[in-house]
């Protein structure tokens, strides 16, 4: 999934300043929702996107371990200008979406991203 | 080929500047990936410890023929129960600690899972060193 539609279907905001053209550049096949950054560096796969409560630099440094391409901060919080300048520093995309975590994952489930990373392991 | 790094304990947003820069050296001395992913996810929750649990310290990594050795030295309170810490979901991390997304119990079980040689040294009251080894 492009991340320019990613970024349409949760009504989200590019806070590192891309514009669509640009987020349609990146392919996003997995998406990964947790507030454990312990969790991701243990679970997550290529490609990915990390949907997060978590505002700090430390989910922009777990994102860059592992080679994590953009990040969406959920439920309105917002990432502070130190956050976004390590993010682009990093390359890495951040988005900002009202939508809670829930709504937000299930959004996206809904439109099959990550679902056939999903079933692989089952 | 060598770095060292010192680890700052009381500055958190600064953690993991280590291994952002062990990092961006892999990449240019052509490491492969799968070695890189490894390599970061190990060291950065090795940072992590030692800024959290050791109250900070220094970080020597080596890029050798055959293995990249990183050790992570600190003079902390060093770990009473070496098992108990290796366990899944073990942790002694604050609430403030988990606030900020860590304190899950999972670093050392990830940085056994990822590196071919793992080893801690440690001394109740007089710190830890924590040495892991992935071979090229
Ligand atoms: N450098 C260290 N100095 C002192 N204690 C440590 C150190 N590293 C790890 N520990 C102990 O081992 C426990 C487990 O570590 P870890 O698996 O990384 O989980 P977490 O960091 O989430 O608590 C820590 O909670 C702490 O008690
Ligand atoms: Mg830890």
């Amino acid at each position: 999934m492009l991340l320019s539609e990613i970024k349409a279907t949760l009504h989200a905001v590019a806070a590192t300043g891309e514009d669509d053209a640009q987020l349609s550049q990146v392919d996003i096949s997995t998406a990964c929702g947790s507030d454990l950054l312990s969790d991701v560096l243990a679970f997550v796969k290529d490609q990915s996107l990390l949907l997060t409560g978590l505002v700090n630099a430390q989910v922009i440094r777990t994102a860059e371990m592992m080679d994590i391409m953009a990040i969406c901060f959920v439920r309105g919080k917002e990432p502070t200008d130190e956050i976004i300048d390590l993010a682009r520093e990093k390359g890495i995309t951040v988005l900002t979406t009202e939508h809670p975590m829930y709504v937000t994952c299930g959004k996206l489930y809904a439109k099959d991203l990550g679902v056939r990373a999903d079933a692989q392991d089952l | 080929m060598r770095r060292t790094y010192d680890i700052d304990g009381k500055d958190f947003s600064v953690a993991g500047a280590a291994s952002s820069d062990f990092k961006v050296l892999l990449k240019k001395l052509g490491i492969p990936g799968d070695v890189i992913r490894r390599v970061s996810i190990a060291m950065y929750e090795a940072e992590i410890n030692t800024v959290i649990h050791g109250g900070g310290g220094k970080c020597e990594a080596e890029i050798a023929d055959n293995r990249i050795v990183i050790s992570f030295i600190d003079q902390g309170p060093g770990i009473p129960d070496i098992d108990a810490a290796m366990q899944e979901g073990f942790s002694t991390a604050s609430e403030q600690i988990r606030e900020m997304g860590f304190g899950a119990g999972m670093g050392l079980p990830n940085i056994k899972k990822y590196t071919d040689d793992f080893q801690i040294q440690t001394v109740v009251g007089k710190g830890t060193t924590v040495t892991l080894c992935i071979n090229l």
